[in-house]
């Protein structure tokens, strides 16, 4: 029996009597299914323990069926979803390994600290599986950019992942950000990690080895971020404010030594399983290292390095402070380890020894004080089918008429307002904050459809995107989920790269409400579906629930991060149009299709009908004929048509590239409004060189797609003519301020 | 003619700088620790950006007391190429290599972007490849790099042919416009902006390519073609 180890600690009976476990998250029957683990009643430590092993955020016992749908292999995955990150192969013996996660809930209480940590935890999940970071994305939510609240957030989430991303020297090279009050008051902050790796690094978080050696690595524990695992599996509400003691305080320029330390070590060849401490801290990478090896691991936690006297064996295994990794070595390697941290000025320490008796087991002062079974920490956390209903506003919105609204006839103002709308406006205000060159590899900077990397020493180079529009999610999960995966494709293909994988953020709001897990599992049959008709398998990702605030649940935001291979930094492509004289191609099939669009937004200031329609089998057909354009070199732009249409899209276009255009198209019997901003999905606007502009066409006709010449690139104006009768003609110097000076004046 | 990235606890662009030096030039290079207490075996001293020490008390305040940086005041002294590249620049004003100070962006926020330089000063071991006046386009990436002196100082740099960049557009208020100055001898050069992220098209621009072959010219023109490898 463990030993009661603080006065002040509740006893175990109290703990049931009191019912002490709920105030953890713990309910009666995990309670009951624990006890009957143990074969007794746990301590306080050990209820600790396993409330942060059983919460959402650690076990997904409410997300986990729903994951079980993703296809999560394929040829070239190394390694799927399980471990810090996943891996996928690039040939000549290298591999990508790629990751994405949130960190909503302490972003929206303590917005520097809660965006920063989130960088650093996702750099950890990268470089523990022995790879070097080279690239940092961020997708973000916020409110309607006009209250000071959202502006405050959204200032310090911005500077938080800047803080953190530029001092340890990693470029964040992109990422999208939108704004919606769907987002008010639970802003979404998820951090994307890319790192390359030799197929012959590649480690586990395994604890190998009866009586190895374990080690502690990093800063010393305090007191921060207890519970952190906890806090994310709730919903927040006006006491979250009080839970700021959840949220941990990061140290980019420990990280760093750390990093550099640990990749040392991890190239010397001696480490036999790393982890890093993330959600959880010593307490899940320990219980997981263990479970991975199907041993037992003992923690002398006097040995563990601590920030503050007299702490707790509960609040040791419960911090979540910062930078701290786990590894496992063989006793004759042990010296060599240490010589490494000693010379980064990194904390080393020997904190524990792996075991046969499958069981975690905490020594404190030289007694015992928690001794839990690790399959049941690891494994036994009960997975709930939730119920599912369909949502009244699901119903409601399909006889929504999307074209109720009078006819807009200022398209040129209405294109002024979408360019001006800080979803679509340009976010140089956000991503010049972000170092996003240093390692210069950087080829493709934030701003185009996708950011591109080149592989140091090869002629390849890495394409990578993160995508979502919660409104089409919203409006359609299903639906939703597949513009997601597909336009995150589209992304990676019109930059030259053949997409690979994803990993996915799945932000929703409570999965107690039945119409709340409807979305859930719509949205993740849509990904799926498209996963698999694309093959971009799921190689690991993050789900963050109980996204809600006063007026309900934040739209349903299942982020895609994609990464893309680039066969050769020749086929780079942006979207900034090239040259005076360019013909311009749209490729695909416009329909009216305003529903969930950034015109219904920012003209009417409404969200509503379904989203625009995609069939999965016309998607690829588009893409592999893109991709293949663009590597026979016939393409000298290409851009994604997604918020705001094909207006939007050629204005972007003409904004890059310094110079305008002149088009000229059918609005095959759409209204004009319709014909210029809506959103149909599957269309790409690609330019070519006058002399290759048939031989393109003929490529993409041949292939089956729709494909038009709908325009030339030239003179400084952006001008579109419906059926030969004036719709737009606006000066890209007027349209490259409005889209320009937007956030910068919101954030004056 | 071999040069020295130095490497301090928290150097960040000390492998951006190598690879600058390697593919721009292929002559030999190494990473020297900040421990480091010989610097005889080098020729050229760069001093690579990043946030050494975490920035933390002051950019440079700490870094200025490594061990090494008593052997570059002496690589200074003894006539060799000493060049701080933002926090490297940070680093050098601290140690009293270069005059004036570095103080936090006039927009208090970090900027990352492409800036057009003026080059004042083409008489540097640093500029000799570049015309005088000529505009040339090289990033920056820094949080305080408004560059801070007293009017007396400011006259002298002017004097002395010490303003060896400006900005065409100010991007953080420095005084004069002051990209990157050098010392009297003219031999230790700091800079805020990342000439070393401009050295292929790929990058977006290779204009920073010419401040390596500047210094490899100089060297070579100082040490007669005897000396060449």
């Amino acid at each position: 029996m463990a030993q009661q180890v603080s006065a002040k600690e509740p006893t175990a009976e109290q703990i049931k009597e009191q019912k002490i476990y709920s105030q953890f998250g713990v309910s009666d029957s995990e309670y009951e299914l624990i006890t009957s683990f143990m074969g007794r009643l746990p301590n306080y430590t050990e209820i600790g323990v396993f409330s942060v092993m059983w919460s959402e955020h650690c076990a997904y016992k409410n997300s986990k069926p729903l994951l079980r749908r993703f296809p999560v292999t394929g040829p070239r995955v190394l390694m799927g979803p399980g471990e810090g990150a996943g891996i996928v192969d690039i040939g000549d013996n290298q591999a990508v390994v790629f990751k994405i996660e949130s960190h909503n809930h302490p972003s929206a209480v303590e917005p520097y600290q809660g965006a920063a940590t989130g960088v650093g935890g996702i750099i950890r999940d990268i470089f523990s599986m022995g790879a070097r970071p080279v690239a940092l994305m961020n997708s973000l939510r916020f409110g309607k950019l006009e209250s000071d609240r959202v502006k405050y957030l959204f200032e310090h989430v911005v500077s938080g992942i800047a803080g953190y991303g530029n001092c340890i020297g990693i470029p964040t090279v992109g990422g999208e950000i939108m704004f919606d009050d769907s987002y008010d008051g639970n802003p979404l902050v998820n951090a994307m990690c890319v790192g390359l790796i030799d197929h012959d690094k590649i480690q586990r978080g395994v604890a190998k080895g009866v009586g190895n050696p374990v080690f502690y690595v990093g800063p010393p524990t305090g007191r921060d971020g207890i519970h952190g695992a906890t806090f994310a599996s709730v919903e927040l509400s006006e006491e979250s404010e009080a839970k700021r003691t959840a949220v941990q305080v990061g140290d980019p320029f420990m990280e760093k030594l750390v990093m550099e330390s640990c990749l040392e070590l991890i190239d010397s060849g001696i480490v036999l399983g790393i982890q890093d401490m993330g959600a959880a801290g010593l307490t899940c990478s320990s219980a997981e290292m263990a479970s991975k090896a199907g041993n037992g691991l003992e923690l002398y936690l006097d040995q563990v390095p601590q920030r503050e006297e007299g702490m707790t064996p509960y609040e040791m295994m419960l911090s979540e402070s910062q930078e701290r990794m786990l590894f496992v070595v063989e006793p004759k390697d042990e010296a060599q380890a240490q010589e490494i941290f000693d010379r980064w000025g990194v904390i080393c320490r020997k904190v524990g020894k792996v075991t046969d008796d499958g069981r975690l087991k905490l020594f404190h002062h030289g007694e015992v004080v928690g001794d839990m079974p690790v399959t049941a920490l690891v494994d036994e956390c009960p997975v709930y089918d939730k119920p599912s209903t369909v949502p009244a506003y699901y119903e409601e919105n399909a006889a929504v008429d999307t074209l109720r609204y009078e006819e807009v006839t200022d398209l040129g103002g209405a294109l002024r307002s979408i360019l001006g709308s800080p979803t679509v406006a340009s976010k140089a205000w956000v991503y010049n904050q972000y170092d996003y060159m240093v390692r210069t590899s950087t080829a493709v900077r934030p701003g185009s459809d996708a950011a591109v990397v080149t592989i140091q020493g090869t002629r390849k180079g890495l394409a990578m995107t993160t995508d979502c529009n919660g409104r089409y999610v919203y409006l359609d999960p299903e639906v939703g989920g597949r513009i997601a995966v597909s336009e995150a494709a589209r992304n990676i293909v019109c930059s030259g790269a053949e997409p690979l994988a994803i990993t996915d953020n799945l932000n929703f709001g409570s999965p107690e409400k039945p119409d709340i897990f409807w979305q859930m599992e719509r949205a993740v049959d849509g990904m799926a579906e498209a996963c698999r008709v694309l093959d971009t398998p799921v190689i690991g990702g993050n789900v963050s629930l109980y996204n809600e605030n006063a007026s309900g649940a934040i739209y349903p935001t299942p982020v895609v991060g994609m990464v893309g291979l680039i066969a050769d930094t020749d086929h780079i492509t942006t979207q900034a149009f090239k040259q005076e004289g360019d013909a311009i191609l749209l490729l695909g099939t416009t329909k009216a299709e305003l529903g969930g669009s950034e015109f219904q937004y920012a003209v009417h200031g409404v969200t509503e009908g379904r989203p625009p329609e995609l069939d999965l089998a016309v998607e690829r057909k588009l893409l592999d004929v893109v991709l293949g354009a663009i590597r026979g070199g016939l393409v000298r732009s290409a851009h994604d048509l997604s918020e705001g249409g094909l207006a939007a899209a050629l204005a972007e276009s003409c904004i890059s590239g310094g110079i305008g255009a002149n088009v000229n198209l059918s609005a095959n019997g759409l209204r004009r409004d319709v014909a210029l901003f809506s959103e149909s999905q599957s269309r790409i606007i690609l330019t070519a060189a006058p002399d290759r502009a048939e031989e393109l066409k003929a490529a993409i006709a041949a292939a089956g797609v729709p494909v038009e010449v709908i325009g030339t690139v030239g003179g400084d104006r952006l001008r579109v003519n419906l059926d030969d009768v004036a719709a737009l003609d606006e000066p890209v110097p007027a349209l490259k301020s409005v889209w320009e000076d937007a956030i910068p004046c919101l954030m004056k | 003619m071999k040069f020295a990235v130095l490497v301090f606890p928290g150097s960040n662009c000390d492998i951006d700088c190598y690879k600058a030096v390697e593919e721009s030039l292929g002559e030999p290079v190494d990473y020297v620790w900040h421990t480091a207490t010989d610097l005889s075996a080098y020729d050229c001293i760069l001093v690579p950006g990043g946030f050494s020490y975490g920035d933390y008390l002051r950019c440079g305040a700490i870094s200025r007391f490594a061990p090494v940086m008593a052997e570059v005041a002496k690589a200074a002294e003894q006539g060799k190429f000493v060049l701080g590249i933002c926090n490297g620049f940070q680093i050098l004003t601290e140690a009293g290599l270069l005059p004036g100070a570095l103080r936090r962006n006039e927009s208090m926020k970090f900027r990352c972007h492409d800036t057009v330089l003026k080059v004042v000063n083409n008489g540097t071991p640093f500029t000799v490849d570049y015309a005088e006046g000529e505009e040339i386009v090289v990033p920056i990436a820094h949080g305080e790099g408004n560059y801070y002196c007293d009017e007396e100082t400011l006259e002298q740099l002017k004097a002395n042919g010490q303003i060896v960049f400006t900005y065409s557009d100010n991007p953080n208020g420095s005084v004069a416009d002051i990209a990157g100055v050098s010392n009297i001898a003219g031999n230790v050069v700091g800079m805020m902006p990342h000439p070393e992220r401009a050295v292929n098209s790929l990058l977006g621009s290779e204009d920073g390519k010419r401040m390596f072959t500047s210094i490899l010219k100089t060297w070579r023109d100082r040490h007669g073609a005897a000396s060449i490898r």
